[in-house]
């Protein structure tokens, strides 16, 4: 890459400022609130603060509730991902092969893209209704009798199924320009050597496809532990009760409507650790993997 | 660079306080629709009733986000005038004694009288002091109280149940009819608060919380309690009774449908019910358990409550005075009343609305004052704990895994009862 050169040394900062000042005012100093509220047991208007040490990070990690909710994360983030990532690329694969009327698939994949995840929530509530759900009645085909909002496991299977039907065509979309930029020489010296698209697939697209595919896989981590709050809040219809939830609604539901800030302070440092960790292990351990070019 | 802007912002500053003759006040809500309109027609009646101060009504989404959105202004020292804050979020806000003015000193103190006795029984004590001072100004209260399928029971050829024996007996012949018997919408508001209060039975210590925080258990493991939720499973066993999760419409959705004979819901829940219900329905008292001695006292006043919020200057205090006083006049209350299906909170709006024949044409209107009105109890007017939105969380919890089948009820309970009683000791400390 050639360097820039800047007449001032000063310049770059300049230019850097707006950008730093809106990371500081709007991640970091909201960080190192959460840490300090986190180590103080307060009252919700804020007359007294007590110092509690690490008792709300032992109160919460202590709970029996709290390991739940973190299994089901744990489950929830990992079924979503792989299952997101693989019915994504599979589609792409699928309708980059396409060559009549390709416009037309890609477009129909893609739309869903711009649903918001409350809508997105919304029409999943609709489709999985207790009384007139056509999904809950479909169900009801096979004699499963669906209770979403009622039963633990139905809940959890149709959250994840609006969450993933949520994410596909976001993975649709780099999938597919990812298997674009695989040049055309490429592919036809592997379609000479070898006539198996299976093994085409697994040998030559999916290493071509490794750093599209591992951005992915950390956007998509972090959408499944974090932006699926909307379908969350909304499929729970703003009562948890006995349905399946994520750390990050825990936060929610201890910090907004509980009104317990220490507690809910140390739960979202966990979360930020949680994250922390992910990211190094992800960078250390499967980018080295990854290719470019 | 600055001076530009500082001298703008003096200008509208100055242009703002030039141009407002009247005093402003804001009041943050939490209600919507149809109820949300009614909050700022009642605005507009007090703004065009007097010229001294100016009302500005703000919703703030659903009651716990009115509540947390108060919370953060108060800790910015943005606060409005007057906040809603709702049933369960009340013993926050009355333990944090700097953040509110009692409404009861507010209003003495702008030079208005102020009857405790001309509140009905029912709302007397829920937003007030152990020694029955007003806290908050009892605003929107509502009652649950169940309402009647009236076809459901004619073709059962039953009569509506006062208590729960009668229920019992009753139910396999709405089964046979071919209705679900029983549906409720809110099993901690109904079923856990009210059981307590309707039967009159302990609901935690302190006297139910209202005493102090500290050390407040709360009594969960209530063998009457115990029965209740067990008699509810065996009755949803049997299909005398449907559990559709903790969603207050997929439950209420059935007695809209006709699907269901009878449904605990809200007194505030009439208004709309009379758009949505198919069939023909009256209402009548929330059931209570014969078998239960001194049980059939009064429940106590749900919805929510006006606080006035400390830290405003005395003209504004004032204001805020003005318009509580203005709310409690029977033509207010009166139009509160039928606008939206909440209760009268005053014996003079009730009687006023009485004398206008307004029950005779709508009876299912005055069924959750006259459950209000009922003779109270030790343990009929409500409790007071703290973080109180966790606790009922708790419970939906557990309650939605007993109808699940994934626990038993008195295993239910404990759990309730010893994560509720972690939180309480937390809340102590926090007020402490």
């Amino acid at each position: 890459m050639k360097r820039v050169q800047f007449s001032s040394p000063y310049l770059p900062y300049l230019f850097l400022a707006p950008q730093m000042a809106i990371i500081f005012v709007f991640f970091y100093w909201p960080s190192v609130q959460a840490i300090q509220s986190s180590f103080y047991l307060e009252d919700p208007f804020g007359f007294g603060s007590t110092f509690v040490g690490l008792s709300n990070y032992s109160d919460a990690l202590g709970s029996v509730q709290y390991q739940s909710i973190a299994r089901f994360t744990v489950v929830f983030t990992a079924l979503v991902t792989f299952l997101s990532l693989g019915i994504g690329m599979l589609l792409a694969v699928k309708a980059d092969a396409v060559l009549k009327g390709s416009a037309a698939y890609k477009t129909l994949l893609i739309w869903v893209y711009a649903i918001a995840p409350p809508v997105a929530g919304l029409m999943g509530m609709m489709f999985f209704d207790q009384h007139i759900g056509p999904l809950v009645k479909f169900a009801a085909l096979f004699g499963w009798d669906m209770k979403v909002g009622l039963n633990y496991n139905d809940t959890a299977i149709a959250m994840i199924i609006v969450s993933v039907w949520k994410q596909i065509p976001y993975n649709f979309i780099f999938i597919l320009s990812g298997l674009q930029s695989i040049p055309a020489s490429v592919r036809e010296a592997a379609a000479i050597d070898c006539r198996s698209g299976t093994r085409r697939f697994w040998t030559m697209t999916l290493p071509l496809l490794a750093p599209t595919a591992f951005f992915l896989l950390v956007i998509n981590m972090t959408y499944a532990l974090f932006d699926t709050f909307g379908v969350i809040d909304v499929m729970v219809k703003d009562k948890a009760a006995n349905n399946p939830i994520t750390l990050v609604y825990k936060v929610y539901m201890d910090g907004f409507r509980g009104n317990d800030l220490g507690g809910s302070s140390a739960q979202s440092v966990i979360l930020m650790i949680v994250v922390f960790v992910l990211t190094i292990f992800q960078f250390r351990f499967i980018e080295r993997r990854v290719h470019y070019n | 660079m600055f001076k530009p802007l500082s001298l703008a912002g003096f200008a509208l500053a100055f242009s703002a306080s030039a141009s407002m003759a009247a005093t402003n006040i804001t009041w943050w809500h939490g209600m919507a629709g149809r109820n949300g309109e009614v909050i700022n027609e009642v605005a507009q009646k007090f703004n065009a009733a007097q010229s001294a101060c100016a009302l500005t009504p703000v919703s703030k989404g659903t009651y716990e986000e009115a509540l947390a959105s108060g919370i953060a202004a108060f800790r910015s020292g943005e606060q409005p005038n007057i906040l809603q804050v709702f049933d369960a979020g009340a013993a926050t806000i009355i333990n944090a004694p700097g953040a509110v003015i009692p409404a009861e000193d507010l209003i003495t103190g702008a030079g208005h009288p102020f009857d405790r006795e001309a509140f009905i029984e029912g709302v007397r004590y829920f937003y007030a002091t152990p020694d029955g001072k007003f806290v908050g100004m009892p605003f929107n209260s509502s009652a649950p109280i169940m309402y009647v399928n009236t076809e459901a029971l004619e073709k059962a050829g039953v009569e509506a149940p006062k208590t729960w024996e009668e229920f019992e007996a009753i139910a396999p012949k709405l089964k046979e009819a071919g209705y679900l018997p029983l549906v409720q919408s809110q099993l901690t508001w109904q079923f856990t608060e009210n059981f307590f209060s309707r039967n009159n039975i302990q609901f935690a210590t302190n006297n139910n919380g209202y005493d102090s925080v500290t050390d407040t258990k709360i009594n969960m493991t209530d063998p009457n309690l115990v029965m209740m939720f067990t008699k509810l499973k065996a009755w949803a066993d049997e299909g005398y009774f449907g559990y559709f999760g903790a969603g207050w419409n997929d439950n209420q959705k059935l007695f809209e449908d006709g699907k269901a004979a009878l449904w605990i819901g809200s007194s505030g829940s009439f208004g709309g019910l009379q758009k949505t219900a198919q069939k023909p329905f009256t209402a009548a008292f929330l059931p209570y358990w014969q078998g239960i001695e001194g049980a059939g006292t009064n429940s106590f006043i749900g919805g929510a409550a006006l606080f006035a919020m400390s830290g405003k200057p005395d003209e504004e205090n004032k204001c805020t005075a003005d318009f509580f006083q203005f709310l409690t006049s029977p033509e207010i209350q009166k139009f509160y009343h039928q606008a939206t299906g909440y209760v009268a909170i005053t014996k003079a709006a009730y009687e006023l609305a009485k004398s206008e024949g307004y029950y005779e044409k709508t009876p299912v209107a005055e069924v959750g004052i006259q459950q209000l009105m009922l003779k109270s109890g030790d343990w009929s007017k409500g409790y007071r704990l703290g973080f109180y939105p966790q606790i009922r969380e708790i419970m939906e919890r557990e309650y939605g895994r007993i109808f699940a089948g994934e626990t038993s009820v008195e295993d239910a309970m404990k759990t309730i009862e010893t994560e509720a009683n972690d939180l309480l000791a937390r809340f102590a400390k926090t007020a402490g």
